[in-house]
């Protein structure tokens, strides 16, 4: 029996995080059980302007590449998608993504509640939802989203954030099932693999 | 929360066809929900009372079109493409012709075609060029016609411009007026804005480039290749087409009639016939 009672008819899973996040987000990829079976969405506050880097400094210890999808890039399972520079990320019905470059959200572009928010309306109660730290409320209002629709929302534990302010964001607008730590968030994600073995 | 669904964003986009002859059914849907939600939003309707004013009122339609196309643009937006424009592109048709055209398809605020002239100015070939920029909102034109935006939007503008390597300097080009950067009118000399649909529009000319970065990612993957088409027969054989850093057309029909020039910044060339 899982602790964290788990099944296997997740369709995906978003993270979104923000400042203080790309040392957990590298940790949660680089401990990425083998063939993990989802594919994992992510967006992460960038700088706007710079296109290169990003993606290359997350693959480096990532078991899985990560790639930053053309629009209407069909989603593939056991990918690792990140929303490119200056673009907003949303999933479209059909299995495939959809870039914008509509104007800011939360003064963000890519803005978290974009991606969270059309995951939960594509994916529903199938989407397993994580925010790491950040230092504005991007993403929370995603994370209700999530909730609203039936799927499984998990915050970084603020104490563990450099900034906590996304977190705890979340945490005061809708019902978050876990808050766990980045080796928890780990632990989830192998637990959550297990079930699809 | 407010929401709507797919069903009745299908009943405004019908209700515009019929009534105003703009096609919006073939939009991406997660961008077309936001921007109607927007609307919604900031217009204070809800979705009975946002058909019955599109119904009744054409000035209403106006204002919803303008807010419903996505007008967030900038200057040299992603400079590495502006250098391979000048370094590469625009060198590559001047081969064949000295005197040639640039379709602006989309042209929104005009930030695009203004950088397009400043570089064929520094280029010294401003005047061996005819450019025509084209967007289907007439209130949109009427402000790329204008040359003037916030001077807030300059630090990005100029930023962008020096990363490009641009060789004069950018605050030549405009005189700032009451919070305004108003651009020098010559520079647009040889730009005619016109209203154009490329959904319902009609071919209009032949060019040896088009640029049309970051407006089809509105469309879904059916208009996505009927714009493609409109494109391959507008372009010149050997003309190029620019489309936006993160879009892709290797799934549209008229793919194989172009080869990729520069992927990392989008530049096919034509061809085939």
């Amino acid at each position: 029996m899982s602790k964290f009672n788990l099944n296997n008819s997740y369709k995906a899973v978003v993270i979104g995080g923000s400042a203080g996040s790309f040392q957990g987000v590298v940790k949660i990829l680089s401990q990425l059980p083998k063939g993990f079976p989802l594919p994992i969405i992510m967006c992460l506050h960038r700088l706007k302007h710079v296109r290169n880097g990003f993606v290359e400094a997350l693959s480096i210890k990532s078991v899985v590449q990560v790639t930053e999808p053309n629009d209407k890039e069909t989603i593939k399972k056991g990918c690792v998608y990140l929303a490119p520079a200056n673009y907003h990320m949303s999933l479209e019905l059909g299995n495939h993504f959809a870039l914008s470059t509509e104007e800011m959200v939360n003064n963000s572009r890519p803005a978290i509640d974009i991606t969270l928010g059309s995951c939960a309306y594509v994916y529903k109660d199938k989407l397993v939802g994580i925010l790491l730290s950040g230092a504005n409320r991007d993403g929370a209002l995603g994370m209700k989203h999530i909730h609203d629709r039936g799927g499984l929302t998990l915050v970084q534990e603020p104490s563990e954030c450099m900034i906590d302010t996304m977190p705890k964001a979340a945490l005061a607008i809708t019902k978050i099932d876990h808050v766990l730590k980045v080796d928890q968030i780990v632990e989830f994600l192998k637990e959550l693999d297990k079930q699809y073995r | 929360m407010l929401d709507i669904d797919i069903a009745d964003l299908k009943r405004i986009s019908e209700l515009i066809h019929q009534k105003y002859s703009y096609d919006f059914r073939n939009y991406a849907m997660s961008s077309f929900k936001r921007r109607v939600l927007r609307i919604m939003e900031l217009k204070k309707l809800s979705v009975d009372a946002l058909l019955k004013k599109l119904t009744d009122s054409p000035a209403f339609m106006n204002e919803f079109l303008d807010e419903l196309t996505v007008n967030v643009t900038e200057m040299f937006r992603d400079p590495g493409f502006w250098r391979i424009m000048r370094e590469e592109i625009i060198p590559a048709i001047m081969l064949n012709h000295k005197q040639f055209k640039i379709w602006h398809a989309g042209c929104s605020s005009g930030e695009e075609v203004l950088s397009m002239c400043i570089m064929l100015k520094e280029m010294g070939i401003h005047g061996d060029v005819n450019l025509i920029a084209t967007d289907l909102d007439v209130n949109i034109l009427e402000k790329a016609k204008l040359a003037t935006y916030p001077v807030k939007n300059m630090e990005l503008n100029e930023k962008n411009y020096i990363r490009f390597q641009g060789t004069g300097n950018f605050k030549d080009y405009y005189k700032e007026d009451n919070g305004n950067a108003v651009f020098n009118k010559d520079l647009l000399m040889n730009v005619s804005f016109r209203r154009h649909d490329l959904v319902m529009g009609d071919l209009f000319n032949k060019f040896d480039l088009i640029l049309c970065r970051n407006v089809m990612i509105y469309f879904n993957q059916t208009l996505q290749n009927e714009v493609l088409k409109k494109f391959h027969e507008s372009l010149f054989k050997y003309g190029y087409l620019a489309i936006g850093s993160k879009e892709s057309l290797i799934w549209c029909d008229y793919a194989s009639r172009f080869i990729v020039v520069n992927n990392e910044e989008k530049i096919y060339k034509k061809i085939k016939d």
